[in-house]
């Protein structure tokens, strides 16, 4: 009889199925229908209708616009909380950080049915402003946690070399904190940029027209106006785009440990 | 050479009645430390005697709670470590893993102001110009700090991709290329193996030598610590034990704990006859100590290789023993030698087989007389009832004979012998904290802290471990209790 060896990696072997299924086989058909037009053919059709359409156009340069706007003030809010939160008085109270997190637990479409609610009751109307509050909410604990998970794991004995060595805190903030936090920066980053590109769902909620954005586009052509062809298309090119987007943010985190600091640094070398 | 008085009185650092309170804990007790500068002074002391949070103290890292800490003359006892005329080489390097080896040692070089002569600004005050150092002023003594820690090549190395040893080195380098006045390192060599152990020890004596700078080092080892240091300071418990010169407190240990800890010992209760004159195991020996009471009761530490073996037959030595076993250590023997109830650890160039019966001889200054820390437990308290006595929060039952009235303040005394712990704390009347174990040959000296912050001593067979919660229950025949009369406490205070 032959004895069955388990290699680890038959492990994977569910989650390679499931990938199969659920990701790879509805992007195989994205690409087809890409290709596919109105009659049933082969056709490029699709491809041109995307680029020469300028609202295309106009359309990602504005979804990118509201993700680089929503990461960067995620980014704003959510670095001096965790570099509060990880500090050493906060840190004990597991509580406070699981504050932040605790939102993310409910489902999301419940809370921004919430904050619709509440917006109203405020008299905020329903708009960019509004758009903006919505994306960031739901976003921040994205960015919160790998800069807090990244701050606390910081062994304090850098600062303390830092401040030995006749670093004030604001230059060891920005010469050994920053620059050893990049890591954690980077992945909040990309965990917040690339679902706002494609999310439609809070402009659509809380939005007007002002605030379409291209994942609303790809929406209306799939289910409005039933031009899968269109649609596919649109998709393939945003998928390259986040795929960029992620190759540029994981060229930077590679880089990130022994990079940042090193422009107010260079020189100097004499070998 | 004899030093100057001008030498002897320049305190480089000087701790003033320094206290260190984390969580309620006395870390660092009320302790004063003078540290002469150029010296290359060790820190010794048991993990968690508290040496580490002297060391942070004086670095910046950690603020006292009460005292002063004085560096140069300047009371720098709230200064921000980044102003402090002191640079620390870290225990675990803490090297700056984004920054090569050059851009990690020249980090404290690009922050460095130097003083750039004067100039007389718009109001017509003169006022005191600084500058940066230069590119290349910085690469010189970066390249000068490198060479020096024999790794010239290296500067655009990762740190990461050094082995252990090389980092130490980038981290010495970091901290003497700032040019301190004080270098402070904490168990710098505690992650390395044996062997580069022992190449940094000569290299970093080599480097105290050459620079002239004081060296404040951190260390449990207490070999070490006589290897390298000008003056060691001994410390358990937050309290210094003994500083001194490495021969002077391997031969002239202040107290029991000094002894254990540094060398190996062999640690005895004995009492002094006369002057030269100290009985223990039943056995007079001449020593080299006077100025004791009469029959005042002492400890004494003899080192194992101070112990002389001769064969049974041979008429010499004081004491006679069986050898229990002997190990070859290279070049002595180590052996396990029991005479008189006694388990001598003795170290000899001649061996003795396991089984054989030695005669033991122990030559005048082989002994060494040190004061007892205390020879009883003493509290005060108040009598609570007919036959109980309240003391360090509890009530013990003891022997009035006489008659003492309720609520008369006393001063309660119990004998090593009369107290006796309990594996339960609720066994016992009141609870308490094992602190310090002594192993004297044929029983354990134990030390506890009790709830209400007071020490007892304890003779025992039982061994305890350190940090054990132990109860604890007095014997009532061994309590002794006196009225506490008013000059008595005048007297004290």
């Amino acid at each position: 009889m032959k004895k069955i060896s388990f290699r680890p990696a038959f492990f994977a072997l569910p989650y390679v199925v499931i990938c199969a299924i659920f990701v790879v086989f509805p992007l195989i058909l994205v690409l087809i229908y890409a290709f596919i037009g109105s009659d049933g053919s082969f056709t490029f059709e699709n491809f041109k209708l995307v680029f020469t359409q300028s609202s295309n156009l106009t359309l990602l340069l504005k979804t990118i616009g509201i993700a680089a706007l929503t990461t960067v003030i995620c980014l704003l809010i959510a670095y001096p909380t965790a570099m509060v939160l990880a500090s050493a008085p906060f840190n004990r109270y597991v509580v406070l950080a699981l504050l932040f997190i605790i939102p993310m637990w409910m489902n999301f479409v419940l809370r921004v049915i919430a904050l619709k609610s509440l917006l109203f009751m405020l008299g905020v109307d329903y708009g960019f402003l509004a758009t903006m509050i919505g994306m960031v909410y739901d976003f921040l604990p994205f960015m919160l946690l790998p800069i807090y998970t990244v701050l606390t794991n910081m062994d304090k004995s850098y600062k303390e070399a830092s401040a030995d060595l006749g670093a004030n805190g604001a230059v060891t903030f920005f010469k050994v904190t920053l620059p050893l936090s990049m890591g954690g920066v980077v992945s909040g980053i990309t965990m917040v940029f690339m679902p706002v590109f494609s999310a439609y769902a809070i402009t659509g909620m809380l939005g007007d027209a002002s605030t379409n954005v291209i994942g609303g586009k790809i929406n209306g052509l799939f289910t409005t106006t039933s031009t899968w062809g269109v649609g596919s298309a649109l998709s393939f090119v945003l998928l390259i785009l986040v795929f960029l987007t992620m190759f540029i943010s994981n060229f930077i985190t590679a880089r990130a440990p022994k990079s940042k600091p090193s422009a107010s640094t260079k020189g100097g070398v004499a070998q | 050479m004899r030093e100057t008085r001008e030498q002897r009185f320049d305190k480089i650092i000087e701790v003033k009645n320094v206290t260190k309170v984390f969580d309620d804990v006395t870390v660092i007790d009320d302790i004063n430390l003078s540290i002469r500068r150029g010296q290359f002074v060790t820190l010794l002391g048991p993990s968690g005697c508290g040496k580490t949070t002297l060391l942070r103290m004086i670095a910046g890292f950690t603020l006292p709670t009460s005292g002063n800490i004085i560096i140069e003359g300047q009371d720098v006892t709230q200064m921000p470590p980044y102003r402090r005329p002191v640079n620390t080489v870290f225990q675990k390097y803490a090297l700056f893993p984004h920054l090569n080896v050059f851009k990690n040692v020249a980090f404290g070089l690009k922050l460095k102001k130097l003083d750039d002569g004067v100039k007389t600004d718009a109001k017509g005050n003169t006022v005191k110009k600084t500058r940066k150092l230069t590119k290349s002023e910085i690469a010189d003594k970066v390249n000068h700090a490198l060479k020096m820690v024999g790794l010239e090549d290296y500067g655009h190395r990762d740190v990461n991709s050094l082995s252990g040893g090389q980092q130490q080195r980038v981290a010495i380098a970091r901290a003497l290329v700032c040019e301190p006045k004080v270098l402070l390192l904490d168990e710098p060599l505690g992650a390395l193996d044996l062997k580069m152990r022992k190449d940094m020890q000569v290299e970093l004596m080599k480097m105290h030598k050459e620079l002239g700078i004081t060296f404040v080092y951190v260390t449990h080892d207490q070999e070490e610590a006589l290897t390298m240091s000008d003056v060691v300071v001994v410390i358990n418990d937050g309290v210094i034990q003994q500083i001194g010169t490495p021969k002077k407190v391997y031969d002239e240990p202040a107290n029991a704990f000094v002894a254990d800890f540094i060398g190996e010992s062999n640690i005895l209760s004995g009492v002094m006859v006369k002057d030269f004159s100290v009985k223990f195991l039943d056995t007079v020996f001449e020593c080299e100590d006077k100025g004791f009471d009469k029959n005042e009761p002492v400890d004494l530490v003899v080192r194992p290789e101070d112990i002389k073996i001769y064969a049974a037959d041979s008429g010499k030595g004081q004491l006679s023993g069986k050898v229990l076993t002997a190990v070859f250590k290279g070049t002595w023997y180590e052996m396990e030698v029991e005479a008189n109830g006694y388990e001598f650890t003795v170290q000899s160039t001649t061996e003795a087989k396991p089984g054989a019966n030695v005669r033991l001889g122990i030559k005048p200054d082989g002994i060494h007389i040190m004061k007892k820390l205390r020879t009883i437990n003493e509290f005060k308290g108040e009598v609570s009832g007919e036959n109980t006595v309240d003391i360090c929060g509890g009530t013990f039952e003891f022997d009035n004979k006489d008659g003492l009235e309720k609520g008369t303040a006393v001063k309660v005394s119990v004998g090593f012998d009369g107290v006796e712990l309990t594996d339960d704390e609720s066994d016992g009347v009141i609870g308490a904290f094992v602190t310090q174990t002594l192993y004297k040959g044929t029983y354990y000296q134990v030390q506890i802290y009790t709830d209400t912050d007071e020490d007892f001593y304890i003779d025992t067979t039982d061994e305890w471990d350190i940090g054990d919660r132990v109860g604890v229950r007095l014997d009532p025949a061994k309590i002794k209790a006196e009225p506490l009369a008013e000059e008595a406490e005048n007297e004290e205070n």
